[in-house]
């Protein structure tokens, strides 16, 4: 007995130089000389600023921006996590009539219209750093009218969305979507 | 003997069984069952809840129905196991008086001293004479007798016993009715064949057996599982309680739990489950074998590998001559007739198929013998040849016959100067490899053919052991024959293996071998030097006739000491399995619509807009009347289907000499899906007749 | 309703998943049984690190002594993460100075790694340091799913061992599983990840202005090293809080693939290991086929159910809890799959779900995480149902049972019953105590059935050690993680000592030779039986309780009310 106690406590500690340490350590490495802005969290910058990371969700609340899907978390991933409210949550029916109402003025849009659902409901992570091109669609008059935009910026505004929406990875992994922070950033370009 | 014959459910056993139905209330007895035992706890706390609450004035006749249900759930398992009992007891019941009344004479010194049965103990010497009943089993050591064993095997023909050899054994119970024989006991009282064999049909002494403890757990373990479901759902609905406009001590109510609880519980197979250990050793008796102990009866349907002897159990036991072949320029009635005569008064079994044969064949009739003025010569070991010397006073031919083995004529014709014709020599051969035995005739020194004495193989031999392959068991042949004859027998008779020129440690070595391979093995032996193999062996069957030392080795006794008896013993051992498992499926499965009914029932108030039309009502497939009516139906199914099936309990479920995978299919169609499907049937029917007679 | 693009995706996971299985089984049975066949340079490895510590991975153990090895191994395992979970502040890689763990919550999380559930009663984020990460959860990822598998092989010698005693060695089972299955696989894995964008780093959190010039705090950390052994391992304890929703651990549709995949491909893969250790492939393939039925089931209940329409919202394929990148398909394959292989990583949130997905993810849970499992959980999980179907199976063909030639009897019958029982006991009797008690109750985010929904699945989770949860329910309180604590143990331990048990008393026993008489576990008839005995004693033992939770709540939404 004595034997499997001491046994336990060397095979423990065999273990954890291997997968505690030199694994951790030996992923790093190759992650830093490989993928290094990616192991590091795919941070974007803009003008040298770090704005946000391309796969992290941010908070847009003005007119002139394409919105991020709702968050339960604000947008703060300390800690990430969704509503969790059930199918049958009069709480989370509530908060989904008052973004559907919110999201149908701001948009100028008729009152029975259909608000795509991810527009309406939070992501899981908080931090849902996509949209559907649907939603996209539907921000498009809001946007050109905070942004004053002319006939021209209008056009390049559509083209946009086009261009940013990316397929299914190889042609059927997962949804179409459009990534909003980088949306926004090709926003701003538009002159 | 009538007990073979005894209906399913005899008037006397039924009165009697509906007695004892009352008296294994008894909690002790109750107490060995423990899925009976729980629902008898279920009843009696619902019973007592109800008087409870009478007392403070409240009344309700849908629990006194539900708790009376209960009870008859009890009763009814009670009952399974009373008719089974009494029809075992039936059979058992002549025996055990003659053993409680019989009085041996016990040998002191060289006084005989009168004693009851009861009082001998092994190594007593007790005297049997004409009209006497043995007193105990024992082995003969002085004497011959014939004996009645008709008290036990029901064959009314009396046995010889004698001292030494393999026929010394007797039974307790048994009659001498001739002659004289000196007895020495070999068991003590409580301890012989007819005791064991009492026991193992009165559940009080039953041991269970190995499967029937593992079934017995798996049935407490599922039983405990549903305590906590049922437990632990009043907790569930309790959390419902706000929602719900009655509250839950109503349309969840202990006795509507225990009536839930009673429902799930494996009750069916419970309550049948001894019914059908004891109609399995009644069955077997009913074969006149006896089993040493259940364990026996359950190996059997295990076996993979059988032993035989092939005398006896393979072959008739005696060659018959079959075919007369005469030598070039020998006529067939010539032969024949040489034959006849050299074998008229030759009185073994051979020696008369010799002269049937030849009356069947030329029509020759036996002569009367002593018109002949003939002198026989019998077989000796010496000449290992028999034959016939006719020399007529009145001057009429005079012939000398011999018929015997090739070699010996061949010698005997050859050193009287006669010939040995090579094509004699090739059909003895012939007749040889074919399996069977040549015998060769010669008349005045000269050999006039060869006579062709087949081993004749049993009618019906070979499908039963086409029977026993596709019940997965292969059948090796034993026999002290050459191989070459060996092998003809086993082609024709279809075994799957022999051991030829087999000396008795052989049939121990090949048990061995066999079960060093994992096989498990039956052998049938009679002999004391088969003791070992028997006792070797997983099953083991001693023939009644044999050896003491044979029935102590063996696990059963075959009282009609038939060699083919194993194949009947497999079926009633698979037989009480197969019951068990497919009663077991059976029950399960049959709770699947017990909680159709029971379910919508119990939570049918929550969120119910109106009364009992909450949304759970959606699971009332069968749609019951109302959740009252729901849970009796339940609770009156699963009473009745005990009562249903004991017949099926007591014959057992229909075995076919088939391969595992169709009985498989077969019993999970039947019992599967059957005990799906019938109570969804039953408890709509119950409901319906509930509801028309307006008791819910 | 279905779109084309879904069932693309899930045929090409069902292909996969049944291509590279039998690839897997067929490796893992290369690095125990034909060990010849390794690189050379590889076992000199392994030797001289074992010959270092100076292990002894040769004397062979009867099943008491390789049960105690089990226990006792788990057990400093559980000491040490308290231990340096109670510490970290005075520990390094804490570069977010978070502080010491509380002490109940360490405990839970100690005890949820080590049973390979990875319930997370904490949010990683911002309660554990890089260091307890590593040092603490990463080796637990591992060895936890070692000693699923140690336990399996022990558990297989037993059968296929003729008239024996030895289990094999369990120093050696766990290296070998650690150093040539679980490490080669999670490197390949994190790098792969890596590349979609997983993040691996030491640095402190990121901060960042936001566009519209808000302050945002990314975390970040040595991610990708344990989310790829967390992946593999069924063990399913996220590096962040949201676990495979959050971005950074699951960033693109091509790592969600992977990651359901190879969430099963290990327990799938063992399947056919022991398939080649017990000589009898067919019988492999009739236990993947009833493994994947029930997987595939399951999904196809969850999807159609996410795709009707809720009358409370009056819409389907609701958003709430799922990221746009998978969409709904994704979400509920995810959810199947990792409540069926007791992974117990989540990409949308289960609370979110409609009940009748929930209903699946309970029911996978509940019937005892055998549906593929645990690695090496989940077969010698099945392989005690396997057990019951055979003495049933056996009873009604008239012999006695036999699986694989060894004959069940009543000490088997009676330590699968135990093994049964022990995670359905916590199941019920742990959902009954929090729900008669106010510290139980008041954890509840959701009320009326939804409520009760996620104190049932917290139970099932924890006695499955499956991990994911309704994460409504606060079960960082004192009650729920010991609750919850205890209710691992005995679903991890409660079944693992009756396996080994049931090991020791096989190993000992001949070997029937099959003959026609006797069973065949590996025919179209026996898997339709061994199909109706799951669902029946699941069914029979949790439809009460399912009825009054996802199902109840289903009928409800069904006619739009809500709470």
């Amino acid at each position: 007995m004595k034997n499997i106690w001491l046994s336990s406590l060397k095979a423990l500690l065999l273990l954890t130089i291997i997968t505690g340490v030199i694994y951790p350590l030996f992923i790093t490495v190759i992650a830093k000389t490989m993928f290094y802005e990616k192991a590091d969290g795919s941070i974007v910058y803009k003008d040298g600023k770090a704005v946000g990371s391309a796969l992290i969700g941010q908070k847009f609340t003005s007119d002139k921006y394409f919105w991020s899907r709702p968050s339960a978390i604000d947008y703060n991933p300390l800690p990430s996590g969704g509503s969790n409210l059930g199918p049958t949550s009069k709480a989370l029916l509530d908060t989904v009539n008052t973004r559907r109402k919110i999201f149908i003025n701001r948009n100028n849009m008729n009152a029975n219209a259909i608000v795509p659902n991810d527009a309406l409901f939070a992501s899981g992570s908080g931090v849902d750093p996509d949209i559907t091109p649907a939603s996209a669609y539907l921000e498009v008059t809001r946007i050109a009218k905070a942004r004053n935009f002319n006939d021209n910026q209008k056009a390049a505004l559509a083209d946009l969305i086009k261009n940013q929406t990316e397929c299914p990875q190889f042609g059927f992994l997962g949804e179409e979507k459009i990534n909003v922070l980088s949306l926004n950033i090709e926003l701003d370009k538009i002159k | 003997m009538e007990k073979n014959k005894k209906g399913l459910f005899d008037k006397a056993i039924i009165k009697q069984a509906i007695i004892d139905s009352f008296t294994k209330m008894n909690p002790k007895l109750l107490m060995k069952n423990p899925v009976i035992f729980m629902v008898a706890i279920g009843a009696l706390l619902s019973s007592f809840l109800f008087v409870e609450s009478l007392v403070r004035g409240y009344y309700s006749g849908f629990n006194l129905q539900i708790i009376l249900w209960l009870w008859f759930t009890v009763l009814f398992a009670n009952f399974a196991e009373a008719v089974a009992e009494g029809r075992g007891k039936a059979q058992s019941d002549s025996l055990k008086n003659a053993r409680t009344t019989t009085t041996g004479r016990k040998l002191q010194g060289n006084k005989e001293v009168i004693v009851s049965a009861i009082d001998l103990r092994v190594g007593d010497v007790v005297v049997c004479e004409t009209g006497d009943v043995i007193p105990a089993d024992g082995e003969v050591i002085e004497g011959i007798a014939s004996v009645d064993e008709s008290a036990i095997t029901g064959e009314s023909a009396p046995v010889i016993r004698e001292s030494g050899g393999d026929r010394s054994a007797v039974t307790g119970g048994t009659k001498v009715i001739s002659d004289k024989i000196v007895i020495k006991i070999t068991t003590n009282p409580g301890d012989t064949f007819l005791d064991r064999m009492i026991s193992l049909v009165e559940s009080a002494t039953r041991k269970k057996t190995p499967n029937e403890i593992a079934l017995s757990i798996l049935l407490s373990g599922l039983s405990i599982i549903f305590l906590l479901v049922v437990i632990t759902l009043r907790i569930f609905i309790d959390f419902y309680q706000p929602y719900s406009k009655i509250p839950s001590s109503e349309f969840a109510s202990i006795t509507i739990l225990v009536a839930l609880l009673v429902c799930l519980i494996p009750t069916t197979i419970g309550g049948l489950l001894s019914a059908i250990g004891i109609s399995g050793m009644d069955r077997l008796m009913s074969h006149n074998v006896i089993a040493t102990s259940g364990r026996a009866v359950e190996a059997a349907g295990d076996i993979d590998v059988l032993l035989l002897d092939k005398t006896g159990t393979i072959t008739l036991g005696n060659r018959m001559a079959s075919e007369f072949y005469p030598a070039d320029g020998v006529s067939q009635e010539r032969i024949g007739d040489a034959a006849q005569l050299s074998s008229l008064s030759d009185e073994t079994p051979e020696g008369r198929s010799i002269v049937i044969l030849a009356k069947e064949k030329y029509g020759l009739r036996g002569r009367d013998i002593s018109e002949l003025e003939a002198h026989f010569i019998p077989f000796t070991a010496q000449t290992k040849m028999s034959g016939v010397d006719i020399h007529p006073e009145n001057g009429g031919e005079k012939r000398i016959i011999r018929k015997g083995s090739a070699a010996a004529i061949k010698d005997y014709v050859i050193s009287a100067g006669g010939k040995f014709d090579d094509k004699i020599q090739q059909r003895v051969n012939d007749i040889s490899k074919s399996g069977s035995t040549p015998l060769v005739v010669a008349e005045n020194y000269e050999a006039l053919g060869v006579i062709e004495l087949k081993d004749v193989v049993k009618g019906g031999i070979k499908e039963r052991f086409a029977q026993l392959r596709r019940m997965g068991i292969r059948t090796v042949m034993i026999t002290g024959d050459n191989p070459l004859t060996a092998t003809a027998i086993a082609a024709e008779a279809g075994v799957d293996e022999f051991i030829a020129e087999a000396k008795p440690e052989d049939k121990l070595k090949k048990i061995r071998d066999e079960q060093a391979k994992g096989y498990m093995i039956g052998m049938i032996g009679d002999g004391t030097n088969d003791a070992p193999a028997l006792a070797q062996a997983d099953v083991g069957i001693a023939m009644n006739s044999g050896t003491q030392a044979a029935r102590e080795a063996g696990n059963m006794v075959d009282l009609d000491s038939n060699p083919t008896k194993l194949i009947e013993v497999v079926e009633v051992g698979k037989q009480l399995l197969m019951t068990r498992g497919a009663l077991t499926t059976f029950s399960i499965a049959n709770d699947v619509a017990k909680y159709f009914a029971i379910i919508p029932a119990i939570t049918a108030g929550l969120f119910a807009q109106s009364m009992n039309k909450g949304p759970l009502s959606a699971l009332n497939l069968m749609h019951l009347a109302s959740p009252q009516s729901a849970v009796l139906s339940a609770v009156i199914f699963n009473a009745i289907i005990i009562i249903m099936l004991v017949p099926l309990a007591l014959k057992g479920v229909k075995y076919r000499p088939t391969g595992a995978s169709v009985i498989l299919r077969r019993n999970l169609l039947i019992y599967g899906f059957g005990g799906l499907l019938v109570p969804f049937i039953g408890i709509k029917i119950i409901d319906v007749i509930l509801t028309a007679l307006g008791l819910v | 309703m279905f779109k084309f693009n879904d069932i693309l995706q899930i045929l090409a996971f069902f292909a996969l998943l049944t291509l590279l299985s039998p690839l897997i089984g067929w490796y893992i049975n290369l690095v125990f049984n034909r060990e010849s066949r390794l690189p050379a340079f590889l076992t000199k490895i392994e030797n001289y690190l074992i010959g270092f510590f100076k292990i002894d991975a040769t004397a062979e153990m009867d099943w008491k002594t390789y049960c105690f090895s089990v226990l006792i191994f788990n057990f400093i395992g559980i000491v040490f993460l308290v231990l340096i979970q109670a510490f970290q502040q005075y520990l390094p890689l804490n570069p977010q100075k978070l502080p010491n763990v509380e002490i109940f919550l360490a405990i839970n999380t100690a005890i949820s790694f080590v049973t390979n559930t990875n319930w997370q009663s904490y949010a990683g984020e911002t309660t554990l340091s890089y260091f307890v990460q590593m040092i603490g959860l990463t080796v637990q990822n591992f060895v936890s799913a070692a000693t699923g598998i140690a336990v399996l092989f022990a558990l297989t010698r037993g059968i296929v061992t003729r008239q024996g005693k030895s289990l094999g060695n369990f120093w050696n089972d766990l290296v070998k599983s650690v150093l040539y299955v679980l490490l080669p696989i999670a490197i390949l894995f994190s790098v792969v990840i890596i590349g979609q964008g997983v993040v691996q780093t030491f640095t402190s959190y990121a901060d960042v202005t936001t566009l519209e010039g808000a302050k945002q705090t990314i975390p970040l950390g040595p991610a990708a090293s344990q989310i790829a052994i967390k992946q593999i391992g069924t063990n399913g304890g996220g590096f962040f809080n949201a676990n495979s929703a959050f971005p950074f651990e699951n960033p693109t549709p091509l790592t969600n693939f992977l990651y359901v995949l190879f969430l099963i491909l290990i327990p799938s893969g063992l399947i056919f290991t022991y398939g080649k250790m017990v000589k009898s492939s067919k019988h492999a393939w009739m236990i993947y086929c009833v493994m994947l039925f029930l997987l595939a089931f399951g999904f196809f209940v969850s999807y159609a159910s996410e795709c009707s329409t809720n009358n409370v919202f009056h819409a389907s394929g609701l958003m709430e809890g799922k990221e746009t990148r998978f969409g709904v398909m994704n979400s509920v394959l995810y959810s199947t799959t990792t409540t069926a292989a007791s992974n117990g990583s989540v990409n949308a949130m289960h609370s979110s779900l409609s009940p009748m997905a929930g209903f699946v993810a309970m029911t996978n849970m509940m019937l005892g995480e055998i549906i593929f499992g645990g690695v090496g959980s989940g077969l010698y999980g099945m392989i005690i149902f396997i057990i019951l179907t055979v003495f049933i199976a056996g009873l009604m063909i008239g012999r006695t049972p036999e699986y694989l030639g060894k004959k069940i009897e009543s000490f088997e019958v009676k330590w699968s019953i135990l093994a049964v029982l022990a995670p359905s006991f916590v199941i019920l009797v742990f959902s009954s105590i929090a729900l008669i008690t106010k510290s139980g109750t008041s954890s509840m985010l959701n009320s009326g059935p939804h409520g009760f929904s996620e104190v049932l699945y917290t139970f099932a989770s924890a006695a499955g050690n499956n991990g994911s949860a309704f994460a409504g329910l606060n079960a960082n309180t004192a009650f729920y993680n010991i609750m919850i604590g205890l209710g691992m143990l005995i679903g991890r331990y409660g079944v693992i000592v009756p396996i080994l048990a049931i090991a020791g008393s096989l190993v000992k026993k001949k070997i029937t030779p099959l003959s026609a008489g006797s069973l065949t576990t590996d025919n179209f008839i026996f898997s339709v039986l061994l199909f109706g005995i799951i669902i029946i004693v699941g069914a029979l033992t949790f439809f009460p309780a399912l009825s009054l939770g996802p199902l109840i709540e289903q009928l409800l939404m069904n006619s739009g009310v809500s709470f």
